[in-house]
């Protein structure tokens, strides 16, 4: 035991001076995930809004201007050209110069008095982002003068005390971010994925890089035991990642001002369950790569993964179950719920028990794949 | 002292009886894109306690091969082979705590320096701290490294570079040393220095053993030992791509295409060699070696630089007549005289031999 722990001490001891002593790699590290941070923060924008719109206003009556009026007073669409009729309005989205369209026919006003009033909305499909902005405010626009229509009418026939208000008026409260500010939305689920990035990346490079070198054989006709050696690797590269979660932690509290609701000190646990799943990740793709570059790739296709499938951008409830389960196989798939139920809903552990379980598992099984994959022979 | 409790495993075999490393009918295939590639091919070895053996052959003969397996690093396809007793595959862990190895490339890290380096693998070894005060300082001198102490290992010259990998590997005063090719690409002056330093290690305890060779350092003092009461000499097994080398070892074994084509001491197998050996400088090197062979009672020839070396039955009758002949073709020899077979001679007569009998092997 007492053999067990000097050799595991003079490992840790190894890994932390290398670490240490390559100053460039490790400044290289730290600030990269703060310059990550604060261009995807100010470019991820997944609210489209100003969206350029080609008009092609046919009856152009009173009717007609409202509705165009309605339309860029929502600031969701600003016109960017006025057309003549359909056919143009859709060449202008083929040429990209506009990314919706409005056609409003002939005599729009009148049909509006018959009550059955229609106007286009054309929207750029190759851009889900815009179409889901676009087609969400359009249809509640041309509701909302719709229903301003029909009150006008029925004040004019003289039902005016009747309909003063609506039968049913729906109030929504935005819980935990009132102002639907995105960055309250990006900025946890970043720090997270930033987060993984960097403890993947640290140790990914770690077991595969002493097989490039060499120097795997020497530790191997040691009796360093795997488990030891995983474990040793990953010690200097936690102390690595915490800084790189205070960093980004900071950064998102006080620069970007995304209110931290929750308990730090909760945060600061979970966190480090998350680093220790994403270090012992690394290590399992270090072990099963032959080199370096190996490595590199695999690292690089589970942060495709993760931007897709850990609910980073997209809600997962929509997929199909194989696709959530391959997220589930990922810790940022519950370190992003975790992230967003502590800073943003500011809830405890009672909420997020399932989640921490799961992590908790979760790094406990990926440190002894690490180590039973870790080949204690050369071939 | 030959059994560490912590996690040793038990010896199947009788630690005391079985030679300290043992190899018998070894077979080690490789699977490859290209099939099946036999490296190992059947190797029987005995190394007995305090012997130094060389393992001599050409590249890709399977030398190194065969010391990963022996040693545990690479899996054993069939046969049998161990270390103090210790199976090389289910006693893995036994065999890593008592052996120290120096791999052909250097695979110290390099980014610690000589002193970090030293005390990572005394801990790593289980070294205790009184053991590391003494010995670490000791192994320094011995290595002539003292004076490098801070410097990165891997900003060592070659040289320097193995004789730390060396003082690193002893650290845990390992009974039995694996070297593969431990001086490849190292200055001649340092591998002198560098087999100076095995011979002190052997001549320590006594057991120097008939190849004692090597002179007795300057200073008198060989490595002193850390325990009195252990006088057993280390056992060496060392591959060396250099005769010069194998010549100062106690017994070598030949390698040819993953097999043990001749096992002895290098005097023995000098005397494998057929007949006796002239040696001479034709002035068409070219032209006079198909010349030579064809001549009655030449056994071999090879060529050695700008000089032939030919194997004769009888120099004294054979000298005039291959000067006879290759006069004839106007080839003019000059410094034509008998000489000792070394062991490079040796060595590529065997190999010669070898060919010619089609050893199977790989392929």
């Amino acid at each position: 035991m007492l053999r067990r722990l000097k050799r595991f001490g003079a490992l840790v001891r190894k890994e932390m001076t290398q670490t240490l002593r390559d100053r460039r790699t490790l400044a290289i590290v730290l600030i990269t995930p703060v310059i990550e941070l604060l261009l995807f923060a100010y470019a991820v924008d997944i609210t489209v809004d100003h969206i350029p719109t080609a008009v092609a206003d046919m009856s152009l009556d009173a009717e007609s201007r409202a509705l165009i009026q309605a339309l860029v007073v929502s600031g969701y669409f600003d016109v960017a050209v006025y057309l003549e009729d359909e056919a143009q309005v859709v060449q202008a989205i083929d040429e990209g110069r506009a990314r919706a369209g409005l056609v409003i026919p002939p005599g729009f006003g009148a049909s509006i008095a018959r009550g059955e009033g229609q106007a286009l909305v054309l929207l750029d499909g190759s851009d889900s982002f815009t179409v889901q902005s676009g087609y969400t405010a359009a249809m509640a626009i041309a509701q909302a003068r719709s229903l301003d229509l029909l009150v006008q009418q029925a004040g004019r026939m003289g039902f005016g005390a009747a309909v003063q208000s609506l039968p049913i008026t729906t109030s929504a409260r935005i819980l935990y971010n009132p102002n639907m500010d995105d960055l309250v939305f990006i900025v946890p689920a970043l720090a997270a994925m930033l987060l993984q990035i960097l403890a993947v990346n640290l140790t990914a490079m770690a077991v595969a890089r002493e097989r490039e070198l060499g120097t795997i054989e020497q530790l191997l006709i040691t009796p360093i035991r795997p488990m030891e050696l995983m474990v040793s690797k990953m010690l200097p590269n936690l102390l690595v990642s915490s800084i790189g979660l205070l960093t980004v932690t900071l950064m998102g509290t006080f620069w970007f001002g995304v209110p931290f609701q929750g308990n730090p000190w909760l945060f600061a646990w979970l966190s480090l369950l998350f680093i220790v799943s994403g270090l012992g990740l690394g290590l399992l793709i270090s072990t099963v790569s032959q080199t370096q570059h190996q490595a590199q790739q695999i690292s690089m296709m589970l942060f495709m993964i993760s931007l897709l499938l850990t609910g980073f951008l997209y809600p997962r409830a929509p997929m199909p179950p194989l696709v959530r389960f391959v997220g589930n196989l990922i810790p940022l798939t519950y370190f992003i719920r975790l992230a967003r139920g502590v800073i943003t809903k500011g809830v405890g552990l009672s909420f997020l028990w399932g989640d921490v379980l799961a992590l908790a598992f979760y790094a406990a099984l990926i440190m002894v794949l690490a180590a039973v994959t870790f080949k204690k022979r050369l071939d | 002292m030959a059994i560490r409790s912590d996690d040793a495993q038990t010896p199947r075999r009788g630690v005391s009886t079985a030679a300290p490393i043992s190899a018998r009918g070894l077979v080690k295939q490789f699977r490859t894109r290209r099939g099946l590639v036999t490296a190992v091919n059947g190797v029987d070895l005995q190394v007995e306690q305090g012997e130094t053996f060389g393992l001599i052959g050409p590249d890709g003969a399977g030398k190194t091969t065969t010391l990963r397996v022996i040693l545990g690093l690479l899996t054993r396809t069939a046969g049998e082979s161990s270390i103090l007793g210790y199976d090389s595959m289910r006693d893995t862990y036994a065999i890593r705590e008592r052996v120290g190895y120096i791999a052909q490339q250097f695979t110290l890290p390099p980014d610690m320096t000589v002193m970090e380096n030293m005390h990572f693998f005394a801990n790593v070894q289980g070294v205790s701290r009184e053991g590391q005060r003494r010995r670490i300082p000791q192994l320094l001198e011995f290595a002539g490294l003292s004076l490098f102490t801070d410097r990165l290992a891997g900003q060592l010259s070659g040289g320097m570079k193995k004789k730390l990998a060396l003082a690193c590997s002893l650290i845990h005063e390992p009974q039995v040393l694996m070297l593969d090719e431990p001086t490849l690409g190292v200055d001649p002056v340092s591998r002198r220095e560098f087999w100076d330093l095995l011979g002190n290690l052997r001549a320590e305890g006594g057991a120097g053993g008939p190849g004692g060779l090597s002179a007795p350092p300057p200073d008198g003092g060989g490595l002193p030992r850390a325990d009195p009461s252990t006088p057993r000499a280390v056992t060496i097994l060392v591959c060396t791509p250099y005769m010069d080398e194998a010549e100062r070892c106690t017994r070598v074994g030949l390698m040819y295409r993953g097999q043990l084509v001749a096992c002895d001491t290098p005097k023995a197998v000098k005397k494998l060699v057929p007949g006796r050996l002239l040696e001479f400088v034709p002035s068409d090197l070219e032209s006079a070696t198909p010349l030579v062979i064809e001549l009655q009672g030449v056994l071999a020839v090879q060529s050695y630089g700008l000089m032939l070396h030919v194997f004769v039955d009888d120099p004294a009758k054979r000298q005039p007549e291959i000067e006879t002949a290759l006069a004839a073709h106007g080839i003019a020899c000059t410094g034509m005289r008998e000489i000792e077979a070394r062991m490079e001679e040796a060595f590529i007569s065997l190999i010669q031999k070898a060919v010619a009998a089609g050893t199977p092997g790989a392929g």
